[in-house]
């Protein structure tokens, strides 16, 4: 009479606290399932029922899953480097070579924050890329284009900010050429470049600057737009493809686009 | 009260009406003073950042036709037949530190290749403009003075200082 993994999970759900935290009870009636969804503050944002022809790999090639991926990693590899990590002029780079060879697993933290970080931009790129030649862009999905546009930017700046911190030689002149871009700017460029840099070269208030957007301003924003991103999913139809578009918008596209769907 | 049912402020205006203006325009102000005092904020007041007057030594370090780059202070002290002249080694494309090339007469920077003549003139881009020439004097101890945060006229006479 050996039970199942499944029946000992029956059980702890049946259990006072399970029900008081997580609420639905056991079994798997499709009410169940879909309140599991729907009563969780994380999943609640994503749609109760999906068609599993929409989860299928060649409909997203996973793309916008694989860069929150990478941006949870980001998130779980950056924070413990926060802990030996001094934003300031003199310690910096000494920081980073301590996390580099002294530390441990400082090097694993540290590369894989890095090739994390490079994974990213080129994912949120390539999400975007089939996203355009899907024409996933169109209505009802135009604003969550948009969002996705200014992910695009932030995820850029984290990029950028981030370059910055090891304070090396890289870091410093890639920053200084990247700040007088920012010059270019029409009529308020200086200022721009001067609120950036906390002073008028890349110093010390360059580097804490940085360190705050790179570490607080910029995932909070980044996260908060995620939420947008990921809600507006649902409410937009869900994953797309071309059955999941409102039958209006085939309607008006079906005249246009006959030769494309045969 | 002696005004009747709608005060003096007439139909148009309820109490109600004129106390939601009311908080909205003084929310309003608060908020437009809070950006002013926050824009005030992220703008530094002080600045620990190094004075744009450097002393660059006895003028006869620098020997005729010599053009030595100060690299902490990003100028070349430039030593010619018309006196001692200072420009700035900061390429005015995008902020790179140039360098003298000695063999070929030229200052050029890394970054993107622009290339100056030794008077700071454009050779070629990307730069958009020149090298600017800084204000340089000679103090009463005698020393050679630059000035980086004021820019003089390429080539004038005024630009230069003989000792």
């Amino acid at each position: 009479m050996a039970k199942t993994v499944d029946q000992y999970f029956d059980d702890l759900q049946q259990t006072r606290l399970w029900r008081s935290i997580f609420r639905s009870g056991p079994g798997s009636s499709t009410l169940k399932r879909a309140l599991v969804i729907q009563q969780n503050v994380f999943l609640h944002l994503f749609s109760t029922k999906v068609r599993t022809r929409v989860l299928s790999f060649s409909a997203t090639w996973y793309l916008g899953t694989l860069t929150l991926g990478t941006f949870l990693i980001l998130v779980a590899t950056g924070i413990p480097l926060m802990l030996y990590y001094h934003p300031s002029a003199p310690q910096a780079y000494a920081d980073t070579k301590d996390l580099q060879f002294v530390v441990s697993s400082g090097m694993f933290l540290r590369n894989l924050h890095r090739w994390s970080a490079h994974a990213m931009v080129f994912l949120v790129f390539a999400h975007m890329f089939k996203v355009f030649y899907r024409g996933a862009y169109r209505p009802p999905r135009e604003f969550n284009w948009v969002i996705g546009v200014i992910l695009l930017l932030i995820t850029l700046l984290l990029s950028y900010t981030g370059y910055l911190l090891p304070w090396d030689q890289l870091a410093y002149w890639a920053i200084t050429v990247g700040s007088n871009i920012a010059s270019a700017v029409p009529v308020i460029g200086d200022k721009i470049h001067f609120l950036l840099l906390g002073g008028h070269t890349v110093n010390a208030n360059a580097l804490l600057r940085f360190y705050v957007l790179h570490c607080m301003i910029l995932p909070l924003t980044a996260m908060f737009f995620v939420a947008i991103h990921f809600w507006r999913i649902r409410k937009d139809g869900g994953l797309y493809n071309h059955d999941s578009e409102p039958a209006t918008v085939r309607a008006r596209n079906a005249g246009s686009a006959v030769k494309e769907t045969n | 009260m002696a005004e009747g049912k709608n005060g003096p402020l007439g139909n148009d205006l309820s109490r109600r009406k004129f106390f939601t203006k009311l908080g909205l325009g003084s929310l309003s102000i608060a908020a437009v003073g809070t950006a002013a005092f926050s824009y005030q904020y992220l703008e530094p007041n002080v600045l620990y950042e190094p004075s744009p007057v450097v002393n660059a030594g006895k003028p006869d370090r620098y020997p005729l036709d010599s053009v030595t780059l100060d690299v902490n202070n990003g100028i070349y002290i430039i030593h010619s037949a018309e006196g001692y002249f200072s420009i700035s080694a900061v390429c005015t494309h995008l902020g790179c530190l140039t360098a003298w090339k000695q063999e070929l007469g030229i200052i050029a920077c890394p970054c993107h290749g622009s290339k100056f003549e030794q008077s700071g003139k454009k050779i070629e881009g990307p730069a958009p403009k020149p090298l600017p020439w800084k204000r340089v004097w000679i103090n009463d101890d005698g020393d050679l003075l630059v000035d980086r945060s004021t820019d003089v006229p390429a080539l004038a006479r005024d630009s230069f200082v003989r000792v």
